[in-house]
């Protein structure tokens, strides 16, 4: 897309964005795969990869007029389409990001933190996992910290992305000497130790499409 | 005023089996099953997930049961991009799913509402922890079935004991001698919690005379009794119809229930 350093990011703009987001996951399908199967059941990659392609379909067949129809959209069909937990809970990440911005026709930056906010409250919710626990959460809960912190210092919405992809990726890292505690992976133990987190990495993935795509 | 049931499961036999058995007991009851993914594998389908809330929901509340983890999030997440009005007459009841859902599908049968047929589900549980939990780590076989029915801390059985003592002087009695040719078992047990459930305002207890009674309406702690053809029980209820509950009850079972 290139060149969003306006204030607000419209339904075009949030279309754009998750089309970015479908490119990294589809990119990143053998990594994610890879790394589920040394420490989960080895369909991370291609589940996701097969749910955004399934985004991808809705969107050339229809255009959602607002950004939370795009997110609600997005939400409905990852459920539909992911297996196993991941489904549910990126279903639910987006669903509440989608609500969390109601029927506004042009996101600002408050907005975008507010939804990422909102995402997290929602896997929390859902999976019962907290920070440290090895999970998606571990990406998803400094990315919403520090997204909210962009906004509040008076960043636009490309300044809060880029923050929020710079403490997911670092999120994300961090997972690797934790000892899981929740989803398929707390099976393993301690065997779990010395792997990235299959979800906080491709939260990570997926917010760092998003910050070239609004430079 | 009937409460529908859902089972969710990661499989879609599992799924079967379990409306099977439930509604044996329960026909007037609808189950819908969300069993498999899409494609028929295992695992919990979204899309079958929602198909099934909305096709238990005739507008009195659905109870929702679930065997493994996934599949809770799965209901969750279902129940959560369900139109609210309906997502508030959903209750998800975690209990063990084939006890649950027997308990629950009796609750429903007879009639009673949301939160009633989800507690009959949630004591099915309470039930199961009590034989199997931490108290006895060495299972021994003969005490299994003694402990669900004669440990004071279920909750229900210590209510509906103080409810017919006390009450000041109102209970009435009956025995009646077992007809059936294998005793209480599942179905006569369902048939009679179903006959109770018909008195609101009665509470009516069930055991051999000079042991811990449990209450009529919870079948399977009624089916936990283990009573055999020839034994004699003591009908015990208090409250409004008592009379003609003992009288009804003691009937019944007089003249066998399984046939």
């Amino acid at each position: 897309m290139g060149g969003l350093t306006v204030a607000g990011c419209a339904a075009a703009d949030v279309v754009a964005a998750v089309r970015a987001m479908a490119a990294t996951v589809a990119e990143h399908r053998t990594e994610l795969t890879h790394l589920d199967r040394e420490i989960g059941d080895g369909d991370h990659g291609e589940n996701l990869a097969k749910g955004f392609a399934a985004v991808l379909a809705k969107l050339d067949a229809a255009t959602p007029e607002t950004p939370g129809a795009v997110l609600k959209l997005v939400a409905t069909t990852l459920i539909s389409t992911v297996g196993g937990a991941s489904g549910p809970l990126f279903g639910t990440a987006f669903l509440r990001a989608a609500t969390s911005v109601g029927d506004t026709a042009e996101l600002d930056a408050t907005a975008v933190a507010g939804a990422l906010e909102a995402a997290r409250g929602g896997v929390v919710a859902r999976g019962k996992a907290e920070p440290g626990d090895k999970t998606m959460v571990d990406a998803l809960t400094p990315a919403a910290a520090a997204a909210t912190e962009t906004a509040e210092g008076g960043g636009d919405v490309a300044a809060v992305l880029a923050a929020a992809a710079g403490a997911a990726a670092t999120g994300a890292a961090d997972t690797v000497p934790l000892r899981a505690r929740k989803g398929r992976a707390s099976y393993l133990g301690e065997r779990s130790i010395g792997h990235a987190d299959p979800g906080a990495t491709s939260v990570s993935h997926l917010l760092a499409a998003l910050a070239p795509w609004t430079s | 005023m009937t409460v529908g049931l859902v089972i969710v499961s990661h499989s879609a036999a599992l799924a079967s089996g379990v409306r099977e058995l439930a509604a044996q007991m329960a026909p007037g009851v609808t189950i819908a099953v969300a069993g498999g993914t899409d494609e028929g594998g295992i695992g919990t389908s979204f899309e079958r997930v929602t198909t099934a809330l909305a096709e238990a929901d005739s507008g009195d509340g659905v109870v929702v049961l679930y065997d493994l983890g996934s599949a809770l999030l799965t209901t969750e997440t279902a129940v959560e991009f369900s139109d609210p009005d309906a997502a508030e007459r959903i209750t998800v009841v975690d209990a063990p799913l084939v006890e649950g859902a027997v308990a629950a599908a009796v609750a429903a049968q007879s009639g009673t509402d949301l939160a009633s047929v989800a507690t009959a589900a949630q004591r099915a549980g309470a039930s199961w922890d009590d034989a199997h939990g931490s108290g006895a780590t060495a299972v021994s076989d003969a005490s299994v079935s003694d402990a669900s029915v004669s440990d004071a801390s279920v909750p229900d059985v210590a209510v509906a004991d103080t409810a017919v003592a006390g009450a000041g002087g109102a209970a009435v009695r009956r025995t009646a001698t077992v007809a059936d040719a294998d005793g209480l078992h599942a179905r006569p047990a369902s048939l009679l919690a179903r006959e109770v459930g018909r008195w609101s305002g009665t509470t009516v207890t069930l055991g051999r005379a000079g042991e811990p009674a449990v209450p009529v309406t919870d079948v399977l702690q009624l089916i936990g009794l283990g009573v055999r053809q020839g034994e004699t029980v003591e009908i015990a209820a208090s409250g409004e119809d008592a009379e003609a509950a003992t009288t009804t009850l003691a009937g019944m079972i007089d003249a066998g229930l399984d046939r």
